[in-house]
């Protein structure tokens, strides 16, 4: 199935209301270091098109970039590693979210059950430790808050290393976001991986959809 | 829309087909349940063989049975007869009908096509086809017992609905055991015309049940399944054990969402969105199933542990804080106050209250009503009952017994065994608080007074606390989920 690249799928989500880290797209690398200028750093340069999905395997994100040579050096490398496979390709430039949680949230079709949200822990662990549960879609408030107390590890939803709790009803705004999405069926799945919970509010700092058409 | 069962499980008269003399097969068992549990309606046996069984007249063709005597038709014969059985049944005046035959969808093949063909038949005829490939039907308000495996069930509230007919079968056995009874029982089968939701929807609006309690394997339509579910749970608990890992291979690949959708964890979900009761096991879902069945709901989950044995409290306090959904209550200031007034000051002065041997002769039913009455203990787990009569059975049995006083002790022990366990189910119901009563004699002696009492009031004597805690945590939740429904 297609997936869309990570701008549009960038626009896809935040347009069904869900927060998502500020970026914009460049083509070239003096482009890109002046939207770095714009947002403000540190920033995160990544390598965007439809063809790339797995972009961390690949080594095409980098984070925390505090400068403009840093900027200049991380792109001029990301668009010389571009290979024939990867069609068009941009520069997605963002602003750099801090924060010591992330969870991961998805959209997927089950074939015995339709839409399905899924709410996790999220970060580089997230597969190993599953800890992940699903609601079928569309959600209600009070579905998506209990889907919320249906993790395992709550102790990391309330305040954590000087941070504030995850604000419950930002998350419930995402996940029911989310859960309305499966009723567009053009939209086969949606990973949100991860959610960075930035002063207790979590924000996508990274989108993947796959469509039934690309 | 709630199909009509009635007929299946209130028949006014049922014909049996394919009955058979020899004593191992399913057309002889099946007459001799119906006749034996004491079924009350018309009982028609059809088969080959003429001349009486079990001191019914065999006929030799359903057309023998007059029009409008029996309304469920008991269906034992091969596959290539049914069909036209069917359709004179139907002219009968038959509403439902009973397939233990097999050899249809399970077996493939042209299997397949026959049920297909008996699901239009059910239609075109409208009649409620329960099977094919069943165990049969229980329905202790009737007397029922329409199968061709044993047991025959307690009296009760619980209705069961399982793709296993041998889970029926453990249900009922369960029920025997802990004397918590089943009121319908039905082995879907292959569920060709009639599904587990089906039965379900029935059971919700059906007066003589209180309690779903099923097994599933395949779902045919998930989301339908959902969306009826969800409804019947509102009306009332089902508890539910599923079988099978659901398939997770087909997601796209691209997808973490998609990897992590394995192991059951969306049919998880499903099921606590429903409101569904998720039994990890078939033994804690009758567990569960009982717990529904004879305790009040509670309002939370803020618990209280009562205790005449350390070790125990301890324990359960420990299962108490581990549950998510239950709350190791601290002791309300008023609550201490009270308690203070009935023991010894070197009773626990926390949760778990333990008396600590500080007890006379109507501390522990004192201690209930006081803890069973405050608004702010949502459910009580009552422990260490049992050791006085205990003592009592050792006594007795040893060689001095009844001399040396022994049979006045003996009579007290017993006696007072006998009381807190009425105490407990007293206060339960006077105040609507679930007591769940825990001990290992409830398995290890159950002949032990305290545990033959809590049997004699219909609940159940927990075989451990952990148990207790278990299903007392399923009420909870259930509790939980009806309140954020909107």
């Amino acid at each position: 199935m297609p997936t869309l690249s990570e701008s549009r799928s960038r626009l896809l989500v935040s347009e069904a209301g869900i927060p998502v880290s500020n970026w914009e797209t460049a083509d070239s690398t003096q482009e890109a270091v002046s939207l770095a200028k714009n947002l403000g750093f540190p920033v995160v340069v990544k390598l965007c098109g439809d063809e790339i999905a797995h972009k961390t395997e690949r080594g095409l994100v980098r984070l925390n970039l505090k400068t403009e040579d840093a900027v200049e050096e991380a792109a001029d490398e990301l668009l010389s590693s571009v290979t024939a496979d990867d069609g068009e390709v941009t520069l997605l430039v963002s602003e750099q979210i801090r924060g010591n949680r992330e969870l991961i949230v998805g959209l997927v079709r089950d074939e015995q059950f339709g839409p399905c949200v899924m709410l996790g822990i999220g970060g580089i662990l997230a597969e190993a430790v599953a800890d992940v549960a699903f609601r079928l879609a569309p959600l209600s408030r009070s579905e998506a808050s209990d889907l919320i107390d249906d993790l395992s590890m709550q102790s990391l939803l309330d305040s954590f290393r000087g941070e504030p709790a995850v604000d419950r009803e930002a998350l419930i705004n995402v996940l029911c976001a989310l859960g309305d999405l499966g009723s567009d069926q053009e939209v086969l799945s949606v990973d949100l991986n991860p959610l960075i919970v930035a002063n207790g509010v979590p924000i996508a700092v990274d989108a993947l959809v796959e469509t039934v058409e690309g | 829309m709630t199909r009509d069962l009635l007929p299946l499980f209130e028949p006014k008269g049922i014909i049996i087909a394919g009955v058979s003399s020899h004593p191992g097969k399913f057309g002889f068992v099946v007459l001799h349940n119906i006749l034996s549990c004491g079924y009350n309606g018309n009982v028609f046996a059809v088969g080959r063989e003429s001349g009486m069984l079990l001191d019914q007249p065999v006929l030799s063709s359903i057309n023998e049975v007059p029009h409008g005597a029996a309304d469920l038709l008991v269906v034992c014969t091969p596959v290539q007869a049914n069909e036209e059985l069917i359709r004179s049944a139907a002219e009968l005046g038959v509403k439902a009908v009973f397939m233990v035959t097999g050899g249809y969808s399970e077996a493939g093949g042209e299997g397949v096509e026959a049920e297909k063909r008996i699901v239009e038949l059910s239609n075109e005829l409208g009649l409620v086809v329960a099977g094919p490939n069943g165990q049969g039907i229980v329905s202790t308000p009737m007397d029922l017992c329409a199968q061709i495996v044993a047991p025959y069930p307690p009296k009760g509230r619980i209705s069961v609905a399982s793709q296993s007919g041998n889970f029926v079968s453990a249900f009922q056995n369960y029920a025997n055991q802990y004397g918590v009874g089943i009121s319908r029982a039905v082995s879907a089968g292959n569920a060709a015309d009639t599904s587990i939701a089906d039965y379900l929807e029935w059971f919700a609006d059906d007066k003589e049940t209180d309690v779903a309690l099923c097994y599933v394997e395949g779902l045919k339509n998930g989301r339908e399944f959902f969306e009826r579910i969800k409804d019947v749970t509102k009306r009332m608990p089902v508890i539910m054990v599923k079988g099978g890992a659901t398939s997770g291979g087909q997601r796209a690949a691209a997808s973490h969402t998609g990897s992590l959708a394995s192991d059951g964890r969306i049919f998880n979900g499903m099921a606590r969105q429903a409101g569904i009761t998720h039994a990890r096991n078939i033994e804690s879902a009758f567990e569960a199933a009982a717990t529904f069945a004879t305790q009040p709901l509670p309002s939370g989950g803020d618990t209280l542990v009562l205790t005449t044995a350390g070790g125990w409290g301890v324990i359960t306090a420990d299962a108490i804080t581990n549950h998510r959904d239950l709350n190791l209550i601290s002791l309300p200031k008023d609550l201490m106050d009270s308690i203070n007034e009935m023991l010894p000051p070197r009773w626990s002065r926390n949760n778990p209250v333990d008396l600590a041997g500080g007890e006379t002769r109507d501390t522990i039913p004192d201690l209930l009503e006081v803890s069973a009455s405050h608004p702010s203990i949502d459910a009580i787990i009552q422990l260490g009952l049992g050791i006085q009569g205990n003592t009592a059975s050792l006594t007795k049995s040893g060689p001095f017994y009844p001399d040396h006083g022994l049979e006045r002790i003996v009579d007290f022990h017993e006696r007072q065994e006998r009381r807190y366990a009425e105490a407990s189910i007293e206060a339960s119901i006077k105040h609507q608080t679930p007591v769940l009563v825990a001990s290992e004699l409830a398995t290890a002696d159950p002949s032990n007074p305290m545990v033959a009492a809590v049997r004699e009031s219909g609940r159940v004597c927990y075989a451990s606390a952990d148990r207790a805690v278990e299903s007392l945590g399923h009420l909870v939740r259930y509790r939980h989920w009806l309140n954020i429904q909107e």
